[in-house]
């Protein structure tokens, strides 16, 4: 079992709560889920499956708002496809279609996420977690990477950084952050599940039980 | 044929007596940062003009509509027809789900200019209904905290009856930067174009002329003076890059000259730290 560590950070993020996404508010850290996203839009593979361990905050909670002209529809099958046949034209009118909405968004983060990653049916005769653990370690350290992982959504993007031999500080704060999403189980009809998240001196442990059940 | 390089950009653009982007929770306000007084401008609005120049300069090209449009309804109709055809029509029966959404969203980013750039949700099921565009903008920031400032102007002529007993003019309200220096950075993935949404050198080109001219053909009583001033591009020689991006826009650094508040291009030194870059990073100075 191969684990790294990687240290992320940036001027803003916005890791959204379900139940309060009409006007986005983040929770007060990472989630486990949006971990999974960063370390994977460095390196993955089907053979591969990523296990968040911990999140390490090393910056102090702090919020900021914005609020945008955004629009509510999304793009339906049947109008691509009349689109398809020559019958309908699509566009999206944001004039009429226009709403204002809030966001609740995390400013100046700074994360470590320690997480391992196990190797899965798919993998293949070639697929050895040597060779894995060596094409993320080999990416991170030359900042290569899928597409620029970000935090929470695409306009907040992330700074990463391989954490070897140098140690960083946490915050000193310990606190009971409720129920967070630890990430969507796919396999089960795409249900999220959740966790009762602790931060102790600004570490969150993510419970061993989670992550041998989801998405397994 | 997809772009098969990574790119990043540092654009600065500048204000002179406008509002580059009103807060509509401060009765549209120049965004800012409360704790820094640095003023903001959304990846969203940004986005939103590039999608404009697309649409006015390419308007009869096939392949460049735009999807997210500004309540203009052009004759795309036909456009959309004859462009079918390059593509299988939905077959009645099975194979169901995946072909078929990967065909809805082949058709979608083939048609739709923003949708090959930017993505766009779409309840076709792949990929949880999203499809990610390789262009991914950040939010833009001045160099320095700007200083909004209201005026009051007024109109001659009034609303209604009311107001015409009341005697005088109107008044309104316009807010404005005296002036603004604004950074963005923006990352373009090629791993996405080529997998995803198939965004090619020519829609590259595209993009940075788009850039380049944003806010020519944007110009309005709001948003004053506005100009693309400098457009750097990052060029890696390969599909995954070369180089952390913090630290390839951490070479460009833009600094005020003198300690009077700036009100011109010329009031800013860039330097451009090229020993940072490593080799195997193409800079370019658009």
């Amino acid at each position: 079992m191969y684990g790294i560590e990687l240290r992320v950070w940036g001027d803003y993020a916005c890791f959204t709560r379900p139940e309060m996404k009409v006007e986005r508010v983040s929770y007060d850290v990472m989630t486990p889920s949006a971990a999974r996203g960063i370390i994977e839009s460095i390196h993955y593979k089907p053979a591969i499956r990523w296990v968040i361990d911990e999140i390490r905050v090393l910056k102090p909670v702090r919020f900021s708002t914005l609020r945008r002209n955004e629009v509510s529809t999304i793009i339906s099958a049947s109008n691509i496809n009349a689109a398809m046949k020559g019958t309908k034209s699509i566009y999206l009118n944001t004039n009429k279609d226009r709403q204002q909405r809030a966001t609740l968004m995390l400013k100046e983060v700074e994360y470590i996420i320690k997480a391992h990653f196990e190797m899965t049916q798919k993998a293949g005769e070639t697929d050895t977690p040597e060779k894995h653990y060596n094409i993320f370690l080999r990416r991170a350290r030359a900042g290569q990477c899928f597409n620029q992982p970000y935090l929470g959504c695409r306009e907040f993007p992330a700074n990463f950084e391989l954490v070897e031999g140098h140690t960083y500080q946490t915050i000193k704060e310990t606190k009971d952050l409720g129920f967070m999403l630890y990430d969507i189980d796919f396999k089960q009809n795409m249900q999220p599940v959740f966790f009762r998240a602790y931060m102790e001196n600004g570490v969150i442990k993510i419970p061993d039980e989670l992550q041998r059940r989801v998405n397994r | 044929m997809a772009i098969e390089k990574r790119y990043e950009f540092v654009m600065l653009f500048d204000v002179e007596n406008g509002n580059p982007n009103g807060d509509p929770d401060a009765g549209n306000m120049p965004r800012i940062d409360p704790e820094t007084g640095m003023g903001i401008v959304t990846d969203v609005c940004l986005k939103r003009k590039i999608r404009n120049y697309v649409e006015i300069t390419k308007e009869n090209e096939a392949g460049f509509n735009i999807y997210v449009k500004e309540g203009v309804l052009l004759n795309d109709q036909h456009r959309l027809a004859y462009e079918h055809y390059d593509l299988k029509p939905t077959e009645k029966e099975l194979p169901k789900d995946e072909k078929v959404a990967k065909e809805l969203t082949g058709f979608m980013c083939k048609n739709f200019f923003d949708i090959r750039a930017f993505g766009a949700v779409m309840t076709t099921k792949v990929n949880c209904g999203q499809v990610r565009g390789p262009v991914q903008i950040n939010f833009a920031r001045s160099i320095d905290p700007i200083i909004p400032q209201e005026l009051t102007i007024t109109r001659v002529a009034v609303t209604n009856e009311k107001e015409k007993a009341k005697g005088g003019h109107e008044m309104g309200r316009k807010q404005i930067v005296p002036y603004g220096l604004y950074r963005v950075e923006g990352y373009i993935s090629a791993s996405l174009a080529q997998k995803v949404t198939g965004f090619d050198e020519k829609d590259l080109e595209l993009l940075w002329e788009a850039l380049i001219n944003l806010f020519e053909h944007d110009h309005s009583a709001a948003r004053g003076k506005m100009a693309t001033r400098k457009l750097y591009v990052f060029e890696h020689d390969s599909i995954l890059g070369n180089a952390p991006s913090h630290l390839l826009f951490d070479t460009i650094k833009v600094f005020k000259k003198g300690d009077q508040p700036a009100r011109a291009f010329n009031d800013y030194k860039i330097e451009v730290h090229k020993d940072a870059i490593p080799e195997s990073v193409r800079f370019i100075e658009k």
